[in-house]
């Protein structure tokens, strides 16, 4: 990266973000009624605050290239694939299959994260908590959530 | 004497055996789960609020404001043991605490932490009880105009104590404040960056940010370097302070008490900034300062006191103003309006019972937390043996669990788990995402209040600058601008930063 003559990288990335970031809700809000200073309209606020985090963002982009500093270290895609794959497939399962089953199944997928993954505890983990939730947030708190769902003919 | 009937209202409120009952649970678990590394507060209350969904708005926000201080006194529990705090502002307790615990004194390390917070916290009730009357009889008398410029002050405030870069947190700021936005134009009627999906119709929760940032975020970045842990295993004895450490802890504690009072009141203040603050205090003008680091015991009972002080005080802004100062508040504030209350400074005359019963009980919280706390502080240490690789599917569930029933929406958990991304990302890149949520529950308040000033003042920005009260704010945010800019004073708090972390 530094053959682009990015110095700090954490810097020049996050600017990017925030300018991306900018734009893209200037973009959007140009459909909106901008109105007057007296009369604001729904896009009003939102130009103003995008147009402020787009030069800011360019700043925090300009310093990235001039001011060096320690490289930003690896991203664990494991981690971060695994844990919202997890997530996702918890809220897929939790109405269609009920809390007991979402529960584990995030369980299952997001420890396979850890280095330390073992299957025995995993799965003594998975189903303790299935019948945690189940008992402590649907049974003792009343939560309305299904312990089953219409895939099981609940 | 008013303020004694008020209290003997709240007393009568916090006293009940179901109020005391939900206070206590809620510092039980508060505790349990803050002595667990790698959850603070914010995610400790986000995780736990839909528990309170069923309670009676009263005892809701009493058990709240219980896992509040739970979580920050496990988060002390941590630092001190295996130098590990649990949030930012037990950072500087470890470390004396670690140091002390080390040195075969980590009892005492812990009842000094006890003790002190329990003398802060009911010295910060009483100030809380004193001045949150008349401040709210300030309030009521605010107009648009002074509400927009208090909510720039404590955005500015924010940021300028916080740590890390300057113009990456305003950038935060920014773009909480823009997210805020999404949802139906209360005004127009207009739907905003809805991308026409009807779940965004009402904007995003903020308890959907903050698990998806502070949760999941930070649950991928701990798998990133899986460390082993030094679990502390020794026996803890010598819990109680002999008087020869009462008499060196008790201007400590006083210090740290005052200091942590009045900086817990700030925008942005709160625990973390009062816990700093009195700890380079403290190093300043104590006789043995070399001794810091190295297991001082002033070094944990000035910080802690002034952590909890702050922690108190910090409710002021909220409870009177209906603007939170840090993320825990604008939970508190999600968890109002969630009961149907609207914060701000009616809910004092219009429901002095669900305001003196929370005030009170934050002392009983306290109270409670000292009591139980130190005698089970073998559970604690247990519970610093359940291995990271274990706890966080058990985190994670949680949050699901959590957000999906806010509304029963599963949209809602895709997307935290989208938040989880983007905070994951954004740590990555050294942006704290505190302010983001700061910026984020005051985004929809700014804009209405900037809306109204303007409408009224017949769109002469200068209504902001003529009105006296609202001009005094917009310039200390201002000059707290200038002032972290200037060069001399941007190394200092530099300085002063790398110290701590």
């Amino acid at each position: 990266m530094s053959g682009l003559g990015i110095r700090n990288q954490k810097d020049f990335y996050s600017g990017l973000l925030f300018i991306l970031f900018g734009v893209a809700f200037m973009w959007i809000a140009r459909d909106y009624n901008f109105g007057t200073a007296r009369r604001m309209g729904p896009a009003f606020f939102p130009v103003i605050l995008s147009g402020i985090l787009i030069a800011i963002g360019i700043a925090i982009a300009v310093r990235g290239v001039t001011v060096a500093e320690e490289p930003m270290r690896g991203f664990t895609l494991k981690g971060l694939v695994l844990v919202i794959i997890g997530t996702l497939l918890f809220g897929f399962l939790v109405r269609s299959a009920g809390v007991p089953i979402a529960t584990a199944a995030l369980v299952a997928v997001s420890a396979y994260a850890s280095q330390r993954f073992n299957w025995k505890p995993t799965l003594v983990l998975a189903i303790g908590m299935a019948v945690f939730c189940t008992v402590v947030f649907i049974y003792a708190l009343g939560l309305p959530m299904p312990v089953r769902g219409p895939w099981l003919g609940g | 004497m008013e303020l004694f009937a008020n209290l003997y209202t709240g007393f009568e409120v916090a006293l009940t055996p179901l109020n005391l009952l939900y206070c206590l649970g809620g510092v039980f678990v508060g505790t349990l789960i803050g002595v667990l590394p790698g959850l603070g507060p914010t995610a400790t209350i986000a995780m736990l609020l839909p528990v309170t969904f069923g309670l009676p708005p009263v005892s809701a926000l009493i058990m709240l404001a219980g896992i509040y201080y739970g979580a920050q006194y496990g988060g002390s529990t941590t630092a001190i043991l295996i130098n590990l705090p649990g949030e930012s502002s037990s950072v500087v307790t470890a470390l004396d605490g670690y140091q002390m615990a080390r040195q075969g004194r980590a009892g005492l390390a812990l009842s000094t932490a006890a003790l002190g917070s329990f003398f802060a916290g009911t010295v910060a009730t009483f100030l809380l009880a004193l001045f949150a009357p008349p401040l709210a009889e300030i309030a009521l008398k605010f107009g648009p105009a002074e509400y927009f410029s208090l909510m720039v002050m404590g955005l500015v405030a924010s940021v300028v104590l916080a740590h890390g870069s300057l113009i990456k947190a305003i950038a935060m700021i920014l773009l909480g404040l823009l997210l805020g936005l999404v949802g139906t134009d209360v005004t127009s009627g207009t739907p905003r960056f809805t991308f026409d999906v009807p779940e965004l119709a009402d904007g995003i929760n903020f308890v959907i940010v903050a698990m998806g940032m502070f949760g999941l975020g930070e649950i991928i970045r701990n798998l990133e370097n899986e460390e082993t842990r030094d679990v502390f295993s020794r026996k803890i004895t010598g819990l109680l302070p002999t008087w020869q450490d009462i008499k060196s802890i008790t201007a400590p504690v006083l210090r740290g008490t005052a200091l942590g009072s009045a900086l817990g009141i700030l925008p942005g203040g709160g625990a973390m900034l009062s816990s700093f603050a009195a700890y380079s205090l403290e190093k300043k003008i104590s006789k043995n300062s070399k001794n810091f680091g190295k297991g001082a015991i002033e070094g944990v009972a000035a910080p802690e006191s002034a952590n909890n002080a702050g922690a108190q005080t910090s409710f002021i802004p909220m409870l009177t103003l209906g603007i939170p100062s840090n993320p825990v508040m604008a939970l508190m504030i999600g968890a109002m309006i969630i009961q149907g209350i609207q914060p701000g400074p009616q809910v004092m005359t219009e429901q002095p019972a669900l305001f003196w019963g929370i005030i009170v009980s934050m002392w009983v919280g306290n109270f409670f937390l000292v009591v139980l706390n130190l005698p089970m502080i073998g559970l604690w240490v247990r519970m610093l043996t359940v291995p990271y690789h274990l706890l966080y599917p058990a985190i994670l569930v949680f949050c699901g669990i959590g957000v999906f029933s806010l509304n029963n929406s599963t949209f809602d958990v895709y997307l935290m788990a989208l938040f989880g991304i983007l905070g994951y990302v954004l740590s990555k890149l050294d942006c704290e995402p505190a302010p983001l949520l700061l910026g984020f529950i005051l985004g929809p308040m700014m804009e209405e209040y900037l809306r109204r000033a303007m409408v009224l003042s017949r769109g002469d920005p200068m209504v902001f600058v003529e009105r006296p009260i609202s001009a005094t704010m917009l310039a200390l945010a201002v000059i707290g601008l200038i002032v972290v800019l200037l060069p001399s004073i941007r190394k200092k708090r530099e300085e002063a930063f790398t110290e701590e972390g």
